[in-house]
């Protein structure tokens, strides 16, 4: 692993056509960040875990397409297998919101929730396109994963990075990792592999994430919102920020009205 | 493996069969995925089940669980019929020119030599032709040569054969053996990976032999990226093969004496293979005895002498055998007082384990040496059991995890890596070896007190240990390594070793892993710079730890390279012979490493073997020279190559030979195929302690076609009830189409998937059902291997 170099930016590429589902990253995020976990449930057998959420940072999603037949293709875009993360957006809504200044884009241009800033109002969990964050009822903070920001700081890589056997997540500089992706993607085209697709390696999704992915499949079957929509509101939706403003200006308007009128009320008190 | 891990990048085409490495050895896999991403090289899974595995692979076939003998079979016979084996490398490698006798036969599914009355086959009676000279004949154009017989025996295994038995389709088996062929081409190489899979079955041996026999006539055997490569079940296992703790061997490999044996001469006679070609090097054969006696040497020290034939008459010749069916066996029928348990929990990865639970009740005694309690320490608590009626005394002896103590894993590459003890050992837990050295103390002193039976082989046995109850692994490795006794030097090779008395070795195939220049198996010289540490390029890092035998990093590599020394493939050389120098290059080769080939009487290239060749036509297996496709015990149909001869003849039925009621089921009863594996997010039971893995797999479940369970109204989630003629699970389905029918000689056929991970012990304990209570107590007739992978249920909604 180069060195890590404070001021450029980082994140991961997920590759899903290697994905073996073995979820080590969800247990090395687990370990690295001491996370309870959740209580055990039965969800389909192959996913337990079920979601992204306070206490899984990494979840290995399982999308069964296998046709019932006696021979097939794997390539892996019959039984999908896709380990999701924060996508550390460039347009990060959590950051946004953030009324307290708890979420920060860090020098390694990831965005981490500061716990001891953070005061539980959970307007990041709402704002997040991808479900990601949740609130941590014990610590009464929002959580998600911090790209090991602690690990960055002390040059290692991130756990899941690092525990991934099949070279499914790549951790290193974003600019870097486009460029891997790239090569992959024509490899695979290359291969007939004709579904395979980047998400998220350019600006197109919430100005770029600097955690993409490499999906065997459109990104809707993975829960993930397209390009067309995957925009902040603010940024493509005119209508929507009109009526904003609008309800906005009513607003303003209507707390002048009652402003006057109370003071109307405590003129004819002191009268 | 004959290969190794990192090897497996070379390969062009991997055939993985009985496997499941994505799920089972995610680590490992990494280096099938880069022969796949780096090199294009095309993954087929040939599996009952769509797993994790065949997600990433090119093909996945479905096949009936078992019958993996007719698909490599039918691989076979497509490469003979269509004249795509390497054939100079099968005229040079291998044995398909030497001529059996008249008296061999195979009809309707029986070999020659069958003792009616024992049911096993006289091995003898499958041999080779002797000439005038005393060696075998050899003429590969004549009707009984090897290669002759082997066309002869694999005809019937065409592909509409293969879709009968297998339930693989023409068109795609076609397909696949096609890619197969092309693996007979020199610059072209093929690995074929396999684990329990294949093992686990009463054809267990036969089915890895049949995957032997395709590399060996596609001439892959010995080259980088190519090999028989089987996969090891847990971190030491190679490690623990290696030194017999197995009942078939001694350490290194050597025959476990038998009855009628008097001295070592009776024993090498019935143990060493003969030379059977002029230029057979023999090399094993030929030094078995050296093995044999520094092996006694190091056991016995001054007590074995050339008078006393080396104390070899301290050694067990043991009439009847201790694999693990023989253990319980002997415990059901009242015959074992006590047992001894370590590393391994009996309850739960026994077949029958209602039988097992059983032979477990009838003890006297069990001790159970392990670092968390576990089904067999608490066998009693299993829910059907009364634990009034249990007489055994338990005792349980706290014992330190692997990661609590030093020592060598050695992987399935046969590497040997030493690691350090990580944690301090917790409470009063004790090494296993330490227990047993110290129980092994204790008896001694009993026997120096109040004598004994034969009392020599415990009295003289020598224990070179600072503290005889506290031995150092450091200094087990030592005593492994084996050393001069005149100079007092620990040895560099086995080659050093003698059989006159004056050298030592616990195990041979591990002499030179520590010799007096210090423990190789520490080395770590990798990656961190490849142009140094890998100076050929092909990744054998030779010193990166240590590999067995001699550091060498492919098996067999002699054949990796033609008569002349040139390697089949420049771009992936194992071994080449250097005029120029006079030395072979490359890895350690698996030859004399000055032996020029040009020469007429150069050793043959498989050195380890009486032939000097690899063998097609073997007499080293209990169930026949040539592997032949039989059904498991509990099958759906008569075998359609034999019906009357369905399942092997020489399959060892315990129940039947002890006069115990029968316990195998029969698909009016139990229509439906069944078959166990493991899941990536457990490891075996042991994990059943560790919370973040029950939390990702946190109850028990089996996999259920779609189709099937549509038919019975079964949904993911609901409770179902699967039954064997000898127990019964009750656990969640998991439905889909990853698993589905097959057609099996005209009929439909269900197969369903049988997780093993769970019990009454650990931190759920409400998934108390063993998997195993639906497996049958049969092996395979020459390893004994239990025959997990194929079997017959009914299941029901609940």
């Amino acid at each position: 692993m180069a060195e890590i170099t404070p001021g450029k930016a980082y994140g991961f590429f997920t590759d899903t056509s290697v994905c073996i589902g073995c979820k080590a990253c969800e247990v090395a995020c687990k370990s690295w960040n001491m996370l309870d976990g959740n209580p055990p449930v039965f969800g389909d057998g192959y996913d337990n875990t079920g979601s992204l959420d306070a206490q899984n940072w990494r979840h290995v999603q399982f999308l069964d397409n296998v046709a019932d037949q006696a021979a097939g293709p794997g390539q892996g875009k019959a039984w999908l297998m896709m380990s999701d993360v924060c996508k550390h957006c460039t347009h990060a809504s959590c950051l946004e919101v953030c009324p307290t200044g708890a979420i920060i884009r860090t020098e390694f241009d990831t965005v981490f929730i500061q716990p001891d800033v953070c005061n539980g109002c959970r307007d990041c969990i709402s704002a997040c396109p991808y479900g990601v964050i949740e609130m941590d009822k014990q610590k009464g903070v929002a959580q998600k994963c911090t790209l090991c920001y602690d690990r960055l700081q002390g040059g290692l890589e991130p756990a899941c990075a690092k525990a991934c056997p099949t070279q499914s997540i790549q951790f290193g500089p974003v600019i870097e990792l486009r460029e891997r992706a790239q090569k992959r993607l024509e490899v695979l085209h290359g291969q007939g592999v004709a579904e395979a697709q980047l998400y998220g390696h350019d600006e197109k999704v919430y100005g770029g994430l600097n955690a993409f992915f490499l999906l065997m499949d459109e990104p809707e079957k993975y829960n993930l919102p397209n390009e067309k929509n995957a925009v902040l509101p603010s940024r493509n939706n005119a209508r929507g920020y009109l009526t904003l403003l609008a309800t906005a200006v009513m607003a303003v308007l209507g707390g002048l009205i009652a402003i006057r009128r109370r003071r109307e009320k405590t003129d004819d008190a002191a009268g | 493996m004959t290969n190794h891990w990192r090897d497996i990048r070379h390969a062009d085409l991997m055939l993985i069969n009985g496997a499941n490495p994505a799920e089972a050895h995610p680590v490992g896999f990494q280096w099938m995925m880069r022969a796949k991403i780096e090199r294009g090289g095309k993954m087929i899974h040939t599996d009952p089940r769509f797993t994790r595995t065949s997600a990433v692979s090119d093909k996945h076939l479905r096949i009936r669980t078992g019958t993996d003998v007719a698909y490599f079979g039918g691989l076979i016979n497509y490469v003979l019929q269509n004249n795509l084996e390497h054939k100079e490398y099968v005229r040079f490698a291998t044995n398909a020119s030497f001529v059996i006798k008249e008296s061999y036969n195979f009809t309707d599914g029986m070999f020659n030599g069958f003792d009616e009355a024992k049911k096993v086959y006289d091995t003898t009676a499958w041999a080779y032709e002797i000439g005038p000279d005393g060696f075998a004949v050899q003429d590969i154009d004549h009707p009984r040569s090897v290669l002759n017989l082997m066309r002869a025996h694999y005809s019937r295994y065409t592909p509409e054969m293969v879709e009968r038995i297998t339930g693989i389709q023409r068109a795609d088996f076609l397909e696949v053996a096609k890619l197969v062929g092309e693996m007979g081409r020199p610059d072209k190489v093929m690995t074929i990976i396999y684990a329990v899979g294949l093992t686990h079955h009463t054809t267990g041996v036969q089915l890895i032999r049949s995957g032997a026999l395709l590399q060996l006539l596609l001439g892959n055997m010995g080259r980088p990226g190519g090999g028989m490569n089987a996969e090891r079940g847990h971190a030491n296992i190679q490690g623990n093969t290696d030194h017999a703790i197995s009942w078939d061997i001694l350490p290194g490999y050597l025959r476990i004496p038998a009855p009628g044996q008097k001295n070592i001469d009776d024993y090498i006679a019935r143990s060493a293979a003969k030379k059977l070609h002029a230029n057979s090097l023999n090399f094993f054969g030929a030094n078995y005895r050296k093995f044999l006696v520094s092996l006694l040497k190091s056991w016995y020290g001054d007590a074995a002498t050339a008078a006393n034939d080396f104390a070899f008459a301290h050694l067990p010749k043991p009439a009847s055998d201790a694999s693990w069916l023989s253990i319980f066996d002997a415990a059901l029928r009242g015959k074992m007082e006590g047992l001894m348990l370590s590393g391994m929990t009996a309850t739960s990865i026994g077949p029958d384990s209602n039988q097992v639970l059983q032979a477990l009740s009838n003890l006297k005694w069990l001790c159970v040496m392990d670092a968390y309690s576990t089904t067999s320490s608490e066998f009693w608590r299993e829910p059907s059991i009364d634990p009034s009626k249990v007489q055994t005394e338990v005792i349980l002896l706290p014992a330190t995890h692997w990661i609590e103590k030093d020592g060598s894993f050695t992987n399935s590459g046969r590497w040997a890596q030493w690691k350090e003890a990580v944690l301090p050992p917790e409470g009063e837990a004790r090494h296993d070896h330490w227990i047993l050295a110290e129980v092994f103390d204790r008896v001694r002193a009993l026997y120096k007190e109040q004598g004994g039976k034969y009392p020599e082989p415990v009295l003289q046995l020598v224990m070179p240990y600072k503290d005889v109850r506290r031995p150092e692994l450091d200094e087990i490795a030592k005593e492994i390594n084996g050393k001069d006794l005149i100079t007092g030097q620990r040895l560099t090779g086995f080659a050093l070793l003698k059989d006159d008395g004056t050298t030592t070795a616990g195990d041979w195939i591990y002499t030179g892993h520590y010799p007096e220049s210090g423990n190789l198996t520490k080395r770590r010289d990798g990656i961190q710079d490849p142009a140094k540490n890998d100076p050929t390029g092909m990744g054998y890092y030779p010193n990166w730890a240590w590999s067995w035998p001699a550091n060498r990093r492919v098996l067999y590599n002699r054949a990796s390279a033609d008569s002349l020394g040139r390697p089949w493939d420049p771009k992936r050389v194992g071994i080449q012979w250097d005029a120029v120098t006079g030395r072979w290059t490359g890895d350690v080769p698996d030859y004399p490493a000055t032996a020029d080939p040009a020469k007429p009487d150069s050793p043959l290239p498989f050195i380890m073997t009486g032939e000097g060749t690899g063998r097609l036509f073997s007499n080293g297996v209990a169930d026949g020279p040539f592997p032949e496709h039989y059904e498991p015990i509990e099958s759906p149909i008569d075998n359609p190559l034999h019906p009357k001869v369905s399942a092997t003849p020489v399959a060892f039925k315990y129940d039947e030979r002890a006069g115990r009621p029968n316990r195998f089921g029969t698909s009016a009863d139990y229509p439906y195929v069944a078959t166990s594996y493991r899941l990536t997010e457990h490891e075996h039971y042991v994990t059943q302690h560790v919370d973040q893995l029950v939390a990702l797999q946190p109850e028990a479940f089996v996999e259920v076609p779609a189709e099937l369970a549509k038919e019975k109204g079964i949904a993911t989630g609901d409770r179902v009830r699967v039954s064997s003629k000898r127990g019964k699970l009750e656990v969640r389905a998991v439905v889909t189409a990853r698993l589905g029918p097959l057609t099996i000689d005209g009929k439909k056929v269900y197969q369903i998937g049988i997780p093993i991970h769970w019990g009454f012990v650990g931190i759920n304990t409400s998934q108390h059902w063993l998997a195993n209570a639906l497996t049958p107590f049969v092996g395979d007739a020459s390893s004994r291997t239990p025959e997990f992978k194929a079997f017959l249920v009914n299941i029901e909604k609940m």
